[in-house]
C-alpha cells in the first residue's frame, strides 16, 4: 500500500471526519504530525525502542497443543498480547500516540476507557513521559473495573465518572470529546480503538499493526507457513485491525468476533457488523446500532471492553468488501472459551478474546490438522475474576 | 437557500439591527408543550428560532442541552415528528424562519433527500448541523440548495483565515460564529476576545455573522448585538423552561425572551 492510500481520510464507503468546527484544526495539525512521524526515523527508533523495552515486545506466538487436540481439527496458534506490559494489546497504541502528543507539544492527554485497559496503558505511558492525564470511565463501567480504576489513580491519572446515557464507553467517548472541544489548544485526545474522525483509525491502527507484522514473521517461523484463518474479537476493533491488517493481501480468512451480549435476537448485544446498518457516530461513518429514527441504542455485553454501539470504518469497509467476516458470541459461548484456554493451557484470558477463542474453537474444528488457526489473544483475565466469578455464580 | 432568512438579514443588516435568535429542543420539556414554546420564543421577540433535532449523542453540547436531548430522546421524539410540530406551529401562526439544529446520524437515517424535501414541505428554512462539516455536506448540501434550504455553517476560533473562506463558500443567509472552545453553555461568551474573531472572520467574506455558545444575559446580547448581525441564546432557554416548570413553560420562555431580547 502507498503512503498517500495509507493516509486516505476513508475506507470504502466508510469513515471520514463528521467532527465540529473547533476540532477541525487540531485533526489537520495530527494528520500533519503524523504523516511526518511515520517518515522520520527517529520517532520509528524510539517507538521501536520502547515497544522492545518497557512493552516487552515481540510478544510471543504460542502453539496450543493442548487446546489443539481438545478440538481434533486445526493447529491453534495464540498471538500473546496479554504478556506485553499492563496485560493488553492496547499499550501499543498508548505508547505511539503519546509519542506523537510530545511531538505536537501537548502536555495533557485525555482518554475514553470500557474495560479500563486503555484507561491504564494511557495513565502508564503518561507516567513514563511525564504527561497530565484524565480517563473518561462511565460508572456502570467503574463499577465493573474498580480494580482498573485503582491502577489507573496509582498511575497518576485522574478517573472522571461520566453518568450520561448507558454509562458505559459511548458516553466516555463523548465526554472526552467535550473536554477535548474545550481544551483542544493543550489536549491530545489518545482515543483507545480504531475508530473516530480521520485520522485516529489509521493512527491506531498503524501503530497495532505490529500484532499482525510480528505474528505473520512469526508463523512464518514457527509453522513454516501463514495462518489459513486469523481469528480476533472486534468492540472498536483496535487489536482486529492490527492482526488483520498485514494479512490482508495474504489468502488467510480473517473473522472477527462481535459480543453476542445475552443473543442478538434479544436485542441485547453489542454487535454491531452482524446486526447494524451505517450511519454517523463519534466522528465517523461506520456501521452502527440504531433505530429506524438514527438513535444509538444501548449495547450490552459481559465484557465491558466490546460493549460498544460502533466499530472502527476500516472494519465496516472489510465487511462490505467481503474480505472478512464478522460473527456473534454470546456471553455464555465467551465464558466457555475463558474456561477452555484457561483449563487446557493455563492462560486465563480476558472476557473480550475470550469471545474470538470460543469461536475460533468451533472453526478449528471444521479444519485439518495440517491447516494453521490464530487467534489474537488480546488481553490477560485478571481484571475479569470478580464478573466471572459472578456469572458462575460465586461470592468472592 | 430560504429566501426569507436571507432577506431577514439583509433587511436587518440594512436597518442596522441585530437579530436574536432562541433554541429550544423539539420534544423539551415535552412533545405537547414544544409548540406553545416555539409561539412564545416567537412572541417574546425572538426573529430566528432553531429547533434541536433530539439525539442520543449530543457531543458538542453542555450538560443543560444534553438533559433536553435525553428527555426527548426518551419520549421518541424523533427526526419526523420535528416535521410534523414544525408544521402545527406554523397552522398555529408562526411566522419566524425555523432553522434545524443538531447532529447528522437522524438526518443520514432518513436520508439527505427526504429530509431537504421534508423540510422544505413543513416550512422549515435551513439547517445548522454541528458534525457535518463541508468536506462531509457533498450530499446533503445539494438537497439543501434544491428544497430551499439554508446550509449554515460554524466557524470556531480555532478556524484558521484560509478555511474561513471555504465555509463562507459554501453559506448563504449567514455564519454561525461559534463564540468560544468548549461545549453549549459551558462558558460565558468572551467578549473581549470577540471583536477580533468577528474581524478575523470579516476581512474574508461579507456574509451577516451570527454569534453562539455562552450568551445568556441581556447584557451579552447587547454587547453581542454591537458587533454581530445576530444573538444566540440557547442553554439559557431551556433553563428557563425548568425554571417555569413544565405547566408554565411556554408563559416562562416568553417572559425570559422578553427580557434577554429586550423587545
Amino acid at each position: 500500500m502507498t503512503a498517500e492510500a495509507a493516509l486516505s481520510p476513508r475506507f470504502g464507503d466508510f469513515g471520514g471526519r463528521y467532527i465540529p468546527e473547533t476540532l477541525v484544526g487540531a485533526h489537520e495539525e495530527l494528520e500533519a504530525a503524523y504523516e511526518a512521524a511515520r517518515r522520520d526515523p527517529a520517532f520509528q527508533a524510539e517507538l521501536d525502542h520502547l515497544l522492545t523495552h518497557y512493552v516487552g515486545r515481540a510478544t510471543p506466538l504460542y502453539f496450543a497443543e493442548r487446546l489443539t487436540a481438545e478440538c481434533g481439527g486445526a493447529r491453534i496458534w495464540l498471538k500473546r498480547e496479554d504478556l506485553a506490559h499492563t496485560g493488553a494489546h492496547k499499550i501499543n497504541n498508548a505508547m505511539g500516540q503519546a509519542l506523537l502528543a510530545k511531538r505536537l507539544g501537548k502536555p495533557r492527554i485525555i482518554a475514553e476507557t470500557g474495560a479500563g485497559q486503555h484507561g491504564v496503558a494511557t495513565a502508564t505511558v503518561c507516567a513514563m513521559l511525564d504527561l497530565e492525564c484524565a480517563v473518561y470511565m462511565g460508572t456502570e463501567d467503574i463499577r465493573r473495573q474498580s480494580l482498573n480504576v485503582f491502577r489507573m489513580k496509582m498511575l497518576g491519572a485522574t478517573v472522571v465518572p461520566v453518568d450520561s446515557g448507558s454509562k458505559t464507553l459511548k458516553d466516555a467517548i463523548n465526554e472526552a470529546m467535550r473536554d477535548w472541544v474545550t481544551n483542544v489548544e493543550t489536549t491530545h485526545y489518545l482515543i483507545g480503538s480504531a475508530i473516530g474522525p480521520h485520522p485516529f483509525p489509521t493512527i491506531v491502527r498503524d501503530f497495532q499493526s505490529v500484532i499482525g507484522k510480528e505474528a505473520r514473521q512469526q508463523m512464518l517461523e514457527q509453522a513454516g507457513k501463514l495462518p489459513d484463518v486469523a481469528v480476533a474479537c472486534v468492540g472498536g476493533g483496535s487489536n482486529a485491525i492490527g492482526l488483520f491488517h498485514p494479512f490482508v493481501d495474504d489468502p488467510v480468512r480473517l473473522i472477527g468476533v462481535e459480543a453476542g451480549g445475552e443473543g442478538v435476537r434479544t436485542g441485547k448485544h453489542s454487535a454491531t457488523l452482524v446486526a447494524g446498518r451505517p450511519g454517523v457516530l463519534h466522528g465517523t461513518k461506520t456501521y452502527l446500532l440504531q433505530d429506524p429514527d438514527g438513535q444509538i441504542l444501548e449495547t450490552h455485553s459481559i465484557s465491558a471492553g466490546l460493549d460498544y454501539p460502533g466499530v472502527g470504518p476500516e472494519h465496516s469497509w472489510l465487511k462490505t468488501s467481503e474480505r472478512a467476516e464478522y460473527v456473534a458470541v454470546d456471553d455464555e459461548q465467551a465464558l466457555e472459551g475463558f474456561k477452555a484456554l484457561t483449563r487446557a493451557e493455563g492462560i486465563i484470558p480476558a472476557l473480550e478474546p475470550s469471545h474470538a477463542i470460543y469461536h475460533a474453537m468451533q472453526v478449528a474444528r471444521e479444519l485439518r490438522p495440517d491447516q494453521d488457526l490464530l487467534i489474537g489473544l488480546s488481553g490477560r483475565g485478571d481484571k475479569d475474576m470478580h464478573t466471572v466469578a459472578g456469572a458462575l455464580g460465586v461470592t468472592l | 437557500m430560504s429566501s426569507r432568512l436571507r432577506e431577514l438579514f439583509a433587511t436587518s443588516h440594512a436597518e442596522g439591527r441585530a437579530l436574536f435568535v432562541a433554541y429550544t429542543t423539539a420534544g423539551y420539556p415535552s412533545r405537547e408543550q414544544t409548540v406553545p414554546v416555539l409561539l412564545a420564543l416567537e412572541a417574546g421577540g425572538a426573529d430566528v428560532i432553531e429547533l434541536g433535532m433530539p439525539f442520543t449523542d449530543p457531543m458538542a453540547d453542555g450538560a443543560t442541552i444534553q438533559h433536553a436531548n435525553q428527555v426527548a430522546v426518551e419520549q421518541g421524539v424523533s427526526l419526523r415528528e420535528c416535521f410534523s410540530l414544525v408544521r402545527a406551529a406554523r397552522a398555529q401562526g408562526l411566522k419566524v424562519p425555523v432553522l434545524f439544529m443538531g447532529y447528522y446520524n437522524p438526518i443520514l437515517s432518513l436520508g439527505d433527500e427526504a429530509t431537504a424535501a421534508e423540510a422544505q414541505a413543513s416550512g422549515v428554512d435551513g439547517f445548522i448541523v454541528v458534525d457535518l462539516p463541508p468536506e462531509e455536506a457533498g450530499d446533503f448540501l445539494a438537497a439543501c440548495r434544491a428544497h430551499d434550504q439554508s446550509f449554515v455553517p460554524l466557524v470556531a476560533p480555532t478556524t484558521a483565515d484560509a478555511r474561513i473562506k471555504k465555509l463562507a463558500a459554501v453559506a448563504d443567509a449567514f455564519l454561525y460564529c461559534v463564540s468560544v472552545t468548549g461545549t453549549t453553555g459551558s462558558r460565558a461568551v468572551a467578549t473581549d476576545t470577540l471583536p477580533a474573531f468577528l474581524a478575523r472572520i470579516r476581512a474574508q467574506t461579507e456574509l451577516p455573522l451570527a454569534v453562539g455558545f455562552g450568551i445568556s444575559t441581556r447584557e451579552h446580547v447587547e454587547r453581542v448585538s454591537k458587533l454581530a448581525d445576530a444573538a444566540v441564546v440557547g442553554s439559557a432557554i431551556i433553563a428557563a423552561i425548568d425554571a417555569a416548570g413544565p405547566e408554565g413553560a411556554a408563559q416562562g420562555v416568553r417572559e425570559y425572551v422578553e427580557d434577554v431580547s429586550g423587545r
